[in-house]
């Protein structure tokens, strides 16, 4: 916080934002013209700037993935600085931590991490100029109050606009933000109004503001060639034909290291436009040396992973009471082996960078959720300082986890520095799709018994994830206390692992996109195994203890509870028997990233062809007290559900021969307009503290696909992507 | 080589070889950045643009097919009658998420506009093919609602 309210360091951030802003030709127009706008504009701190004509802008600290936070965070400073929201203007914010302290987009983070502490950079920036207010009146600054950029005597109604006080702000120390009061929420004039993204105007008029736009003078244009075999080194290829492409101007093979988030091996094509750079690359037929992960593949993850559920388990994640003995005391019991596919994240602007190499310092342009990780990773692969590297953050075309590895950031920092000339590097899709941090594959084999009374007695799940011995691959884990661990008397939760050659990473909502899956159909198979209502099933067990676990891992049943009697009565579940034969309804739920989401979806299949047409989706969820930017939370949570429609019916990488066998949207294919049902979103506000939505909705809508499918045919999906083949009559 | 482009009402001058697509002549030669790149093969639609006002998939559309047709990007819909009723209804429901895919949306919607100004739900899912990765579909058909002065569900 010290950091971030202190005016000094602001001088020398606004120099290297100017220096920026210059260099770039194709963000220069619209840039120029807000700075325009704001000329003159003392800074108050370093996310607040004022101009005479009262215009103030705010920085947007983090990346902005389409999450909103671009919007939704300045919208917490300008609430407390108590300006009119039409006269603040938005700048994005360079990486610089040491401003902005962790600038990512990630976890559904921004909301939780965010939301006191920059409505205390607002208030401060207030504060700061009521007292230059009471100076100049000569009053105590309690006689003052404040109204959209106005100072205001309140005894005498004498007043004084912001842009009129900043000047005498200079160089006064910021009070320190303990002793600032913040609003009353019943006073809020911005936050919790609906308010369109900052950049709506420039989206819809399609102006440059994405990584894939940037242009510099003399910029070169680059494509990297690497195995589909994830880190096989480059054996050979023919540099020389690939440099007798016209406009091609430099070729070569970048020996890189064996971290699969790091610089890999593979071939550089430099030239004077990006199709001339393919057109060369299209002449290297590059040969990749022999990798020890070549003859993996999907089938054989699928046959160890058997192998592996019928053995005793490797790790014992929970065991509570006696699994064996309440399983066989059960009036009812179900066994079910479940399993998930890789995803890639193809998130719509293919991976990029422009990179600037000059002097031994380096200027680059990402769009990057993660950018001072990027840093670091491009000092330390090139030997320079992460000082002498400034990363500007672009809006990102979609991010969803993908964008937290900054492997396309080090390949661009690397062919820059070899070219010697500014060079943007853009991958192809297939390049995108073969080369991401995929959502692990999963499987999970259950075994559960319900009492004569329909509660869950025995639970028992072995995991089959990929690492090595305890050690999981990134994002296929899970953790002991994923529900219904602790509502479950007798529980074991074990796993086993078997090595991996494919690289994973998180993928919105990571691990939770899976577990739900997973954990709500089996759930909803003890539901009928019972013969209860799935939902009252839930409810019971759920139970009426308001919150179990303490700490990170308490999971709130009460707020899982009001959302799930929300959802009940949105989507008329009570009247679910009137749906015409073929058409059912599921229901589940799931907590995670601090929020508590129940979901309902309406399904038909066609019983000639098998054929899924989601009719509706309800979603109810409790992400606390207050909802930040309304516009931007609904079409979140919409978004998040139709994606989550997108796995469940579309979405597989399979590995055949160590290398992901898909590679564009004709054998990944995602779902469209025709598929999108509509979304009807009710927040159920609680009084806890507010959080995110970019990933929580999407989790639980899958299960509830697959819950209305046995609903709609009698048929249990258990394996992802839906086989509709499976489902004709 | 040469080629003598009629781009957004201007004659636009671009050297590139014939077989380069139009989206790379647009974007690399000519600064035209608003049609996007998503996968190169004609199946997401970023890179959508009018060509004699029919919407084509600029990625697989060769410089040299262009000839004398009258190319029209999102750059310039804010002076078509259509276009702009649609970037208003866009700017109105706040529609985009990430943004990417949204120049080719409206560049799809508007065509489909201008063949069928009040269009059913089935000529929505018919003409809009193009992806949203971000998935803001029901906000796309609410706008294309809208701009067509249909009633619009939330």
């Amino acid at each position: 916080m010290t950091a971030q309210i202190t005016g000094a360091s602001r001088r020398d951030f606004m120099k290297a934002s100017v220096i920026g802003g210059g260099l770039v030709l194709s963000f220069s127009i619209a840039a120029k013209a807000e700075a325009a706008e704001a000329a003159g504009a003392q800074a108050l701190n370093a996310y607040v700037r004022v101009a005479p004509n009262g215009i103030v802008t705010i920085m947007a600290k983090n990346p902005e993935i389409g999450q909103g936070v671009k919007t939704s965070l300045p919208m917490m400073i300008a609430e407390e600085l108590d300006v009119a929201w039409e006269n603040v203007r938005i700048e994005q914010a360079d990486c610089d931590p040491k401003l902005y302290t962790r600038q990512f987009a990630g976890g559904s983070l921004a909301t939780p991490m965010n939301y006191d502490d920059l409505r205390r950079v607002g208030a401060v920036a207030r504060a700061m100029l009521v007292n230059a207010a009471a100076t100049a009146w000569n009053c105590p600054s309690g006689e003052c109050r404040t109204s959209a950029g106005q100072v205001i005597h309140v005894s005498t109604g004498r007043k004084a606009s912001y842009g009129s006080l900043a000047g005498q702000c200079a160089g006064v120390a910021a009070p320190d933000p303990k002793t600032i009061p913040l609003k009353d929420a019943k006073d809020y004039k911005i936050i919790g109004k609906a308010k369109p993204q900052y950049d709506t105007k420039k989206i819809v008029t399609g102006q440059p503001l994405f990584g894939i736009d940037v242009r510099l003078p003399g910029m070169l244009y680059a494509t990297y060639e690497k195995a589909p075999v994830f880190g096989a080194k480059v054996a050979s290829a023919n540099l020389d034909a690939a440099r007798g492409v016209k406009g091609v101007k430099k070729v070569f093979v970048v020996d890189g290291g064996t971290k699969l988030d790091g610089l890999l091996p593979g071939v550089a094509v430099v030239a004077d436009s990006w199709w001339a750079a393919r057109k060369g690359r299209n002449q290297l037929q590059t040969k990749w040396a022999d990798h020890p992960t070549s003859a993996q593949s999907t089938a054989g993850f699928d046959k160890r992973a058997a192998e592996l559920a019928a053995g005793q388990p490797m790790t014992s994640l929970r065991k509570d009471g006696d699994f064996d003995a309440a399983y066989k005391g059960a009036a009812k019991t179900v066994e079910a082996a479940y399993a998930y596919p890789f995803l890639a994240h193809a998130p719509l602007e293919p991976q990029n960078t422009t990179a600037a190499w000059k002097d031994g310092k380096l200027e680059i342009w990402a769009p990057s959720q993660n950018p001072e990780p990027g840093r670091q990773l491009v000092a330390s692969t090139l030997g320079i300082k992460p000082e002498d590297i400034t990363v500007h953050m672009t809006r990102c075309g979609g991010g969803f986890g993908r964008r937290l590895s900054n492997d396309y950031m080090v390949e661009a920092a690397w062919i820059a520095r070899e070219a010697g000339a500014p060079v943007k590097l853009l991958w192809t899709r297939e390049d995108d799709m073969h080369h991401d941090f995929y959502r692990p594959a999963g499987y999970h084999f259950f075994k559960g018994g319900v009492d004569a009374a329909g509660n869950v007695v025995a639970w028992q799940d072995h995991f089959v994830t990929f690492g090595e011995g305890d050690k999981v691959a990134s994002s296929a884990g899970m953790g002991g206390t994923e529900f219904p661990s602790r509502f479950v008397a007798n529980f074991k939760a074990d796993q086993s692992t078997m090595p991996l050659g494919v690289p994973t990473g998180p993928m919105r909502a990571p691990g939770s996109n899976a577990l739900a899956f997973v954990n709500q159909s089996f759930i909803d198979e003890l539901a009928h195994a019972a013969n209860a209502d799935p939902l009252a099933f839930r409810k019971k067990l759920l139970g009426d203890k308001p919150t179990v676990g303490e700490g990170g891992s308490a999971y709130n049943a009460g707020r899982m509870q009001g959302v799930l009697a929300a959802v009940e009565k949105m989507s008329g579940w009570a009247n679910r028997g009137k749906l015409p034969k073929g058409t059912g309804m599921g229901v589940a739920f799931h907590y995670s990233h601090l929020g508590y989401f129940a979901e309902v979806v309406q399904a038909s299949v066609a019983p000639a062809t098998g054929k899924v047409k989601v009719e509706k989706v309800w979603v109810a969820a409790d992400v606390g007290r207050q909802i930040v930017n309304p516009a931007g939370a609904i079409n979140q949570v919409q978004g998040a559900a139709i994606e989550g429609l997108s796995h469940a019916l579309f979405q597989k990488i399979t590995i055949v021969n160590g290398a992901a066998k898909q590679s564009n949207f004709a054998d990944y294919p995602l779902l469209r307009m025709a598929d999108a049902p509509p979304v009807e979103v009710k927040f159920v506000m609680t009084d806890n503290n507010p959080t995110g939505l970019g990933e929580p909705a999407l989790p639980p809508v899958i299960p509830a696909l697959t819950n209305a499918i046995f609903a709609a045919t009698g048929k249990r999906i258990r394996s992802l992507p839906i086989d509709t083949s499976q489902l004709k009559a | 080589m040469a080629f003598k482009l009629n781009v957004n009402g201007k004659v636009l001058e671009a050297d590139v070889d014939p077989d380069t697509p139009l989206l790379w002549t647009l974007r690399d030669s000519l600064g035209i950045v608003g049609p996007k790149y998503g996968c190169g093969i004609g199946q997401c639609g970023a890179c959508t643009v009018h060509i004699d006002g029919k919407p084509v998939r600029s990625c697989l559309y060769p410089t040299s097919a262009v000839g004398a047709a009258s190319v029209a990007t999102i750059e310039s819909m804010e002076t078509h009658p259509i276009g702009k009723k649609v970037q208003a209804a866009w700017m109105d429901l706040d529609v985009a998420q990430c943004g990417y895919c949204q120049p080719g949306q409206i560049m799809a919607a508007t065509a489909l506009l201008a063949a069928k100004p009040k269009p059913t739900d089935a000529d929505i899912d018919a003409a809009m093919t193009n992806i949203c990765r971000c998935a803001t579909y029901t906000r796309i058909r609410a706008a294309i609602k809208q701009a067509s002065g249909q009633p619009v569900k939330a």
